[in-house]
């Protein structure tokens, strides 16, 4: 399988390795992580980048603007977004969606879950 | 008597015997026609007897053609459904062990991912002996991967024999009451040492702080140091799952040891750079 390159956008660092652990399961996966919004924007201009898993709730740059900037840009415009929040709300979870987003994850997230999401999404 | 008499006479005799002729043929004609039509309705009678005879053996079709059946047909017959029955069998067990094995990637696959989940809470606890990391380590802990929303880490002054609130998500710090040992819920569940689950809290916050939905003991060895008190969960998460009462073992006995760790290391430091200024003062 050809490997794939994954961005994780999460500014808790337990977080960040319970997702690469998850992620680490796709054969030949590669993760980027970035512990912000502006983090996130540079590692992802140094990279070839497959798929995006970002928090929302973040400092200096937050993951629903993290979202609009990525959209809007013709270089990543196309590239899959999975937001990952502790936020439950149907409205927190329609923003992000409509701001861009592929798919929206809650907190706690379960391994499996987060697998099947990205596997759909990279038609793996 | 005349020639022309005579030989009218000889033309009617010849007549005669031609029309007896004829009769004759007749007769013979409607004898053969009757012997037909004998011949016909005898045949019919037959036809409907083998009709009927047919028709019951198409009704009764077990023993009339099981046994117009060859017994080499009837062996081989006996032994292909023997082979059907065993090879259905052999399926039943088949999708049985199918069933057992999917369940068990099921289970080992929860066990995976619980075990993923308690590798990171450990390894990220013991990454750091900053205090304040630690402490924000636990909460991380907390809501990503048990999921609360309101918590907080009380640590136990032994002079005064109180828990005092250190840190603190959801809710106001200067909210949170100080608890005396052994008083309330929080204050008897550290005095016996004893995690505490409460199977129907309250709603409302205020309450909550008497009569929280878990209280875990922090513990070195048989010494409680402190409490987690986690007051309410993320509105996504319903109940409570098997890998949460994992963590919250973990972290009783890992976040303690972290916490006392890193506590004293800091004090330590501290009291390193005192002395160190002291001696630089001296040396000078």
């Amino acid at each position: 399988m050809a490997s794939l390159t994954f961005l994780i956008i999460e500014d808790s660092p337990t977080m960040r390795q319970l997702i690469r652990f998850a992620l680490n399961r796709i054969p030949g996966a590669e993760v980027v992580e970035a512990s912000d919004g502006v983090d996130g924007l540079k590692k992802l201009s140094s990279n070839q980048v497959d798929l995006i898993l970002s928090d929302i709730n973040m400092p200096i740059m937050d993951g629903l603007k993290l979202v609009s900037l990525v959209r809007s840009n013709e270089a990543y415009k196309d590239v899959p977004i999975v937001m990952i929040t502790t936020e439950g709300a149907k409205e927190d979870k329609e923003r992000a969606m409509a701001l861009g987003a592929n798919a929206y994850i809650t907190k706690p997230i379960q391994s499996t879950a987060l697998l099947s999401t990205v596997k759909e999404l990279l038609k793996l | 008597m005349s020639i022309k008499e005579t030989g009218d006479k000889g033309k009617r005799s010849e007549h005669l015997e031609k029309g007896e002729e004829f009769l004759e043929m007749f007769r013979k004609g409607q004898e053969f026609t009757q012997d037909l039509l004998k011949e016909n309705e005898r045949l019919r009678f037959q036809v409907v007897h083998l009709e009927e005879e047919m028709k019951k053996r198409l009704e009764t079709p077990d023993s009339a053609q099981a046994n117009s059946l060859s017994q080499d047909m009837v062996e081989k017959l006996a032994q292909y459904e023997m082979r059907l029955e065993d090879l259905k069998s052999k399926l039943t067990e088949v999708e049985a062990e199918n069933i057992d094995f999917a369940q068990r990637y099921i289970d080992v696959e929860e066990q995976n991912n619980n075990l993923a989940n308690l590798y990171v809470a450990s390894f990220q606890l013991h990454s750091t002996l900053e205090y304040k990391e630690v402490l924000q380590i636990i909460l991380e802990i907390i809501i990503n991967l048990i999921g609360g929303e309101a918590f907080a880490i009380y640590l136990l002054d032994e002079k005064t024999k109180t828990l005092n609130p250190e840190a603190s998500e959801g809710v106001l710090f200067s909210e949170i009451p100080h608890v005396l040992l052994g008083e309330g819920v929080i204050g008897k569940a550290v005095m016996a040492n004893e995690s505490y689950f409460n199977e129907s809290p309250s709603e409302e916050l205020k309450e909550l702080y008497e009569d929280p939905l878990v209280c875990i003991p922090l513990t070195i060895q048989d010494d409680v140091i402190g409490t987690i008190v986690l007051f309410r969960l993320l509105q996504q998460k319903v109940t409570f799952a098997p890998v949460d009462f994992e963590l919250f073992t973990l972290l009783a006995g890992h976040a303690a040891t972290a916490i006392f760790s890193s506590r004293l290391f800091t004090e330590s430091k501290r009291k390193l750079s005192t002395y160190q200024g002291f001696l630089d003062l001296l040396s000078q």
